[in-house]
């Protein structure tokens, strides 16, 4: 299918580069990039981690034994902004510096100044995030954000000074989005091979680009929310606020409308890649490479108009909550086309269960359970049992641990060989896999069934009759967080070598960037490849 | 294996219907439905949950099925089709499109529009409204046809809370004044709030809504069994979210005649005591507990506060300030127009809708003589009623 002409002296650009900090900090290249953006990531997983077993210990068992409700709030709305803006949305765009230009037979993004600069505006925003904490550690202000994540006026309105943080942290990471959105529209679509028509583009690519459009649509209209609500905290606005002819509920439209697509920038980068994998290993072509397109596009489409369905107890008329409750469950559709191409992809294959492997069936059958728990949350009425009790936080937790993180992990595995030039340790990457989805399903079952008795999220201390699944879903959470050190010796152990890797790594690998040697060279493709 | 781990996930689901075989302490479903539409709810979710149930299973068994076939030690070789190629086969992969269109929006979607218009109509054959007003962190209750009114806090002791003594049966489920309701009464149940959002929810109802401020939401509930039903706040709402419970308790309405009677004595004798002039020892008494109640979770015992979002009392300006001028009027942001009008855009809320007449004088009186605030003056109820 394609054919690649590899430079036989891959590195004739190779002069004068920066060495040292140096070339890290001033880089322009995608690959470096890519690669700081992975570990931004990975040390912000482990911190959100770290954040979160805090709470699951204070959660352990009934009564306030660890920490102040105040500091359990801060803890739960800065874990999530850190696990969705710091972790997730990175290691989504560090593969995509890495992996497009390579996908599409480019030398390098199309602007790379700009993507250093996106990168770099994300640790200032993580600092900003993470700061409060550390003030309040020496009586400057009363600690982080503690609204949640959501930021739900009016409460943010009164908050301290951790909310003032958030928004900026939250501007700069925006900015970092858009602009790496920009990035990978204008590589996409100007910086493609000869003859890689769009239709002929790989799955990770067009998923990549329905997420920028979709970054670029919504992260201005969560800009303009939290920039709104800068101005009701400190101008005298009235935004948020009845009294002075403000709306509360205008909050949760705008942050929604930007907080309902961002479960797909989540996401979408993961289903482009998926295919990828589960068709390495089952040796097999993909299926339906046209119709997971169309899937996403009307998945991206349909993503920012239901975003009024997280908050249905907020009281809507009837015929918006009819509206809000059918195009939801509509999202079921494309969805279940691309379901139905993954497992097509692997069906009448000959498998083999590598851990990139491991991980995208755990993915498949996981985040299946995400999606359909979604489905019965679509129903209005159900919904108010489910809404803000702890069955949503399972709901979510399966679609973005299972089908972000883990789908990302999938990816990480795939390529690590790639990146890196060495085969990560398989009987390790193997008990990674297991600990993970074993912790997992460990941790989060039994947060449905809390939700069902009628746990409320966010809340400290508990009654008596939630006690022995918050204490199994702790034991889970505990061993998930620590399940990840795993994963951080992996790859440093990559890192550092080990056997050496093939330029193919895996046998029934396809596409570009598996016709590079491993480590690809500086600029990827020096001579630009043809498609047929 | 897969399988392990697919099982372990198939079997929590499973167990969701298992309720009957359940452990008693492990609660697998929805607590037991008290109104019809909590009823409904129930069914609706049971159904929604048998069908995600069986479209994963059958997509897992597939899937199962595949992984231990389709296996390249087992010398399977790959097929190589990439597509529905023939007429039949692009039906086939429309079969299961068509499937769920019908179960999305015939199956689920019908009861699901039913239930829907159910919940939403709390209008049709109310008997009677209960409004239901959240505040950081307590709810207030009034029953406008009756006339009563009244506030509602957690009552489980801080002792308990910081693991210093046993846990009370209704841990952080209990509050001093319950809601009384009729039995077999539609009761549409208005909502808001004084600052920020809070959720009013009581799993056995099904009712669950925001209150939110500055604007009015509504509910409804027909409790079809007597008994205590306990619910608690579902919106983060600040530092005291997780201790904002619901108490409702449902009787019949011979019962709920004589508690309105009660409740109705009660308010008369608190206005009554307006009209005299109180001791000062009666006022700091009264204030005292008004204060533990009311005022205790933000401005703390000792009336530190929590700076800088809870102001000190102990020292404060304000407190150690006028409260009232020469002609017996409200000073603008002196201590009692605080008490009395809240301040706008910080969760100090309004407490002249909450609290009486006597509830205020005592609690104002007991601040400016306490925590080391040593004003010596007081307010008298009837000098409050006045300043309404």
């Amino acid at each position: 299918m394609t054919t690649a002409t590899i430079a036989t002296h891959d590195d004739h650009h190779d002069h004068g580069h920066p060495s040292g900090i140096q070339r890290w900090l001033f880089t322009t290249n995608h690959k470096d990039i890519g690669t700081m953006y992975m570990i931004f990531a990975l040390i912000m997983f482990m911190v959100g981690g770290a954040m979160i077993m805090a709470v699951r210990a204070e959660l352990f068992q009934p009564g306030l034994q660890l920490m102040k409700p105040e500091f359990f709030n801060q803890l739960i709305g800065v874990h999530a902004l850190i696990m969705i803006f710091a972790a997730l949305m990175p290691v989504a765009t560090g593969l995509a510096n890495w992996l497009i230009p390579m996908m599409i037979g480019a030398p390098d993004m199309a602007l790379p100044r700009l993507n250093n600069w996106s990168f770099w505006l994300l640790p200032p925003a993580a600092t900003l995030l993470v700061m409060p904490f550390i003030l309040a550690l020496f009586g400057i202000g009363t600690g982080a954000v503690a609204t949640g994540w959501t930021l739900y006026a009016p409460l943010s309105v009164q908050g301290g000074m951790g909310v003032d943080f958030a928004i900026f942290a939250i501007h700069l990471l925006g900015i970092s989005s858009i602009l790496a959105s920009i990035n990978v529209v204008v590589t996409i679509l100007n910086m493609r091979a000869p003859g890689m028509t769009l239709m002929k583009m790989p799955l990770f690519v067009w998923a990549w680009l329905i997420t920028a459009f979709l970054l670029i649509a919504t992260i201005p209209v969560l800009a303009g929310a939290v920039t709104m609500l800068l101005t009701d905290r400190h101008f005298d606005t009235h935004f948020f606020d009845a009294a002075g002819g403000g709306d509360p509920i205008l909050f949760q439209h705008l942050f929604w409308f930007f907080g309902h697509p961002e479960v797909y920038i989540l996401l979408l980068p993961i289903w482009g890649f998926m295919p990828h994998i589960l068709s390495a290993f089952a040796r097999k072509p993909i299926y339906g490479h046209k119709a997971q397109i169309y899937s996403f596009w009307a998945i991206g489409i349909m993503s920012v108009i239901v975003w009024a369905h997280h908050f249905f107890t907020v009281g809507m008329p009837l015929p918006a909550l009819l509206y809000f409750m059918y195009s939801t469950m509509a999202i079921s559709l494309p969805l279940a086309v691309l379901f139905f191409c993954w497992i097509a992809t692997i069906w009448r294959g000959s498998m083999t269960f590598e851990t990139p492997m491991l991980f995208a069936l755990g993915f498949v059958i996981l985040f299946g359970i995400g999606g359909l728990t979604g489905l019965v949350l679509a129903d209005v009425a159900a919904d108010a049992q489910y809404h803000h009790s702890y069955f949503v936080v399972a709901h979510f937790h399966y679609t973005l641990f299972a089908g972000g993180i883990m789908g990302a992990m999938a990816g990480v595995y795939f390529w690590l060989p790639k990146f890196t030039g060495h085969m990560y340790d398989e009987k390790l990457g193997k008990t990674h896999f297991w600990l993970t989805a074993i912790s997992f399903n460990l941790t989060f079952i039994p947060q449905f069934f809390l939700g069902l008795a009628g746990m409320p999220r966010r809340i400290p201390d508990y009654a008596l009759q939630f006690t022995e699944f918050n204490m199994i879903s702790s034991i889970g959470a505990f061993s998930l967080g620590l399940s990840q050190l795993l994963f951080v010796y992996i790859i440093i152990k990559c890192a550092r070598g080990g056997e050496k890797a093939s330029d193919k790594v895996w046998e029934g690998a396809k596409g570009l960037e598996f016709t590079l040697t491993s480590p690809p060279p500086y600029h990827s493709f020096t001579v630009q490849p043809v498609m047929k | 294996m897969a399988y392990k781990k697919l099982f372990a996930s198939w079997a929590g689901f499973a167990a969701i219907f298992s309720s009957g075989l359940a452990h008693a302490e492990y609660a697998w479903n929805f607590p037991e439905p008290v109104t019809p539409l909590a009823l409904d709810t129930l069914h609706v979710h049971n159904e929604f949950m048998l069908i995600s149930i069986a479209i994963f299973l059958v997509v897992l068994a597939i899937m199962i099925y595949s992984i231990f076939t389709h296996r390249k030690s087992k010398g399977h070789q790959p097929a190589n089709f990439t597509g529905p190629s023939t007429k039949s086969q692009v039906l086939w992969t429309l079969v299961p499109f068509a499937m769920l269109l019908f179960i999305d929006f015939v199956v689920m979607g019908i009861p699901a529009y039913h239930s829907v218009v159910m919940m939403e109509d709390t209008k049709t054959d109310a008997d009677m409204v209960l409004k239901v007003t959240g505040s950081q962190w307590k709810w207030q209750y009034e029953y406008p046809a009756e006339g009563i009114k009244f506030v509602s806090t957690l009552t489980t002791p801080e002792a308990q809370i910081y693991n210093k003594e046993a846990k009370g049966e209704h841990y952080l489920l209990d509050v001093d004044n319950h809601v009384v309701l009729p039995v077999n009464k539609k009761v549409r149940i208005l909502l808001t709030s004084t600052d920020v959002i809070h959720t009013w929810w009581v799993p056995q109802f099904g009712a669950k809504r925001d209150a939110i401020p500055g604007f009015m939401r509504e509910t409804w509930a027909r409790i079809e069994k007597p008994g205590i039903y306990r619910g608690q706040c579902a919106e983060l709402c600040g530092k005291g979210h997780g201790f904002m419970p619901i108490v409702v308790e449902a009787v019949s309405e011979a019962d709920y005649k004589v508690w309105v009677a009660q409740q109705k004595a009660k308010q008369e004798s608190a206005a009554a005591s307006a009209e005299k002039q109180w001791s000062k020892d009666d006022l700091m008494k009264q204030g005292a507990e008004v204060y533990a109640k009311q005022c205790v979770v933000c401005h703390q015992a000792n009336g530190q506060g929590l700076p800088p979002t809870f102001p000190a009392l102990a020292g404060s300006k304000l407190i150690n300030g006028p409260m009232l001028d020469a002609g017996g009027r409200l000073v603008k942001d002196g201590h009692l127009d605080r008490v009395m009008n809240g301040k706008p855009g910080t969760a100090m809320q309004a407490f002249k809708n909450t609290l009486s007449d006597a509830e205020i004088a005592a609690v104002v009186t007991f601040e400016r003589n306490s925590f080391g605030n040593k004003m010596g003056d007081m307010v008298q109820p009837a000098q409050a009623k006045a300043l309404r």
